[in-house]
């Protein structure tokens, strides 16, 4: 029996090594209401590494750095492979960016960021990545759970 | 609090690096340019007092942006700036300004900055500092975001401290009040720790300094107790450091009193006091210190006013850059 249940597809992209659970908050996302092709998830598979895995691809669709970033966020040992006609083009680690930039919301109501129509984007420091800590560039702030929060 | 590590080189830094500095957080300045701040200051005390003048900002103008409430703060800033020669403009009805009309306050911090030299801020919202910092071109003064920072208060309380005590070095400094939400309390603890102090921290427990400061003090070789009984800790202080528990905290207004109550400071309270104690106070002040003890050689808290001035004529001299 073969690893993946699902076929290999043509051009698209195939995150890899999502942690257990994450795969659906990487769906979110990418808008998957607004992708236009098939998207296969696959949740709890057995990973080389003898623990468990999500991997999610995706047909017809390359993620922009943001998207990236973003994954980085939720998946921080996820592999990207960038498919084009059933080969791997490029293959990636994500890399979490030191400063987290106009993809969280601030959870301070308070925080001048959550005031509308001033003209800023969120800034947060990464203070430990595993597990992930941001504290808000403006106000300070320690964050709770940001997956809620993405922009 | 953040972590505390400023251990870096800072042994070239000189008075040439404040030029055009923003004073956000005072977590942003280092060991040495604290103490950089504190030696102006002491230069400044006559200027401050009027026995001597002075036209090192003759010419510049700072602009005082208050959409807030505020005495000492504002006054004391705007004394400063004109001991140094310089002149004030400002904001201290937002319903008087622009943003009645709905302007944001990055545009007002674009505008304001077209005519002044230096901007001074006291805004509701936290991070409000952070974000004109990023839109000015001239440096920003954080004077309070909320209940966020208040950076000039934290080295007016520093320089009283050294005045009236000289190295805080294993000092014992108690802090008494609200040390949970307290604007000044929890940035005025990071820079206590290091000079060296020893800490301890008299609240009521919903009021207690936060488990995850005290984890950084400690991880920084920081000295800290956490005591709920005022007169156990007034024995070895050093310097009381009272904040106002507030009101408002309190869901529960008979709790409030209860609570209220056991944390005045009267001259029964600092019977067991040692001589030398040095009583402070931000101010305002409702009745967590009994005006009785304002009579005492111990109360410090209008001359801690007084230090704002010669505090904040130091800051502004290095940001703006005028040599007294």
């Amino acid at each position: 029996m073969r690893d993946f249940r699902v076929t290999p597809i043509r051009n698209g992209t195939v995150i890899d090594h999502i942690e257990c659970g994450q795969a659906l908050k990487v769906l979110h996302i990418m808008g998957v209401g607004e992708v236009r092709s098939t998207i296969s998830v696959l949740m709890h598979v057995p990973s080389k590494d003898g623990g468990w895995k999500d991997v999610v691809k995706v047909e017809d669709r390359e993620l922009d750095p943001r998207e990236v970033d973003k994954i980085s966020l939720l998946a921080p040992n996820a592999t990207i492979n960038i498919i084009r006609d059933f080969n791997v083009a490029e293959k990636y680690k994500v890399k979490m960016p030191e400063v987290v930039k106009g993809i969280v919301k601030c959870d301070n109501p308070n925080c001048i960021t959550n005031v509308q129509r001033e003209p800023v984007d969120t800034e947060f420091i990464v203070e430990s990545k595993s597990p992930v800590v941001l504290r808000c560039l403006y106000c300070d702030r320690i964050q709770g759970d940001f997956t809620e929060r993405l922009i | 609090m953040r972590e505390l590590n400023r251990e870096r080189d800072y042994s070239q830094m000189t008075s040439m690096s404040f030029k055009g500095m923003d004073i956000i957080s005072v977590s942003d300045l280092t060991k040495d340019q604290i103490e950089e701040i504190l030696n102006l200051a002491n230069k400044m005390i006559p200027y401050a007092k009027g026995e001597k003048t002075t036209k090192a900002l003759e010419g510049k103008i700072l602009a005082n942006l208050f959409f807030e409430p505020s005495t000492r703060t504002r006054l004391s800033f705007e004394s400063a700036m004109i001991r140094l020669g310089g002149s004030n403009i400002g904001i201290t009805d937002q319903q008087n300004s622009s943003v009645a009309k709905g302007e944001t306050l990055a545009d007002t911090i674009r505008t304001v900055e077209c005519y002044a030299d230096a901007i001074v801020l006291r805004h509701p919202k936290e991070g409000a500092a952070r974000l004109a910092a990023k839109f000015s071109e001239k440096p920003v003064i954080n004077c309070g975001d909320g209940p966020g920072q208040h950076p000039t208060q934290t080295l007016v309380d520093l320089f009283t401290m050294r005045r009236e005590q000289g190295s805080m070095k294993d000092k014992n400094v108690v802090l008494v009040g609200d040390l949970k939400y307290g604007r000044t309390v929890h940035s005025l603890v990071e820079a206590l720790a290091l000079f060296g102090a020893n800490l301890t921290f008299v609240a009521p427990d919903i009021l207690q300094i936060p488990q995850e400061s005290v984890k950084i003090l400690e991880k920084a070789g920081v000295s800290t107790n956490l005591e709920s009984n005022l007169e156990n800790a007034i024995a070895d202080a050093d310097v009381l450091y009272v904040t106002r528990i507030q009101k408002e905290r309190f869901p529960d207004q008979s709790e409030y009193e209860k609570v209220a109550g056991s944390y005045k400071v009267d001259n029964t309270v600092l019977r067991e006091a040692k001589k030398s104690l040095t009583i402070m106070h931000p101010l305002p002040r409702v009745d967590e210190i009994a005006p009785e003890v304002d009579y005492t050689e111990n109360a410090k808290y209008f001359k801690q006013t007084f230090n704002a001035v010669p505090i904040r004529m130091a800051i502004l001299s290095l940001i703006i850059g005028g040599q007294v």
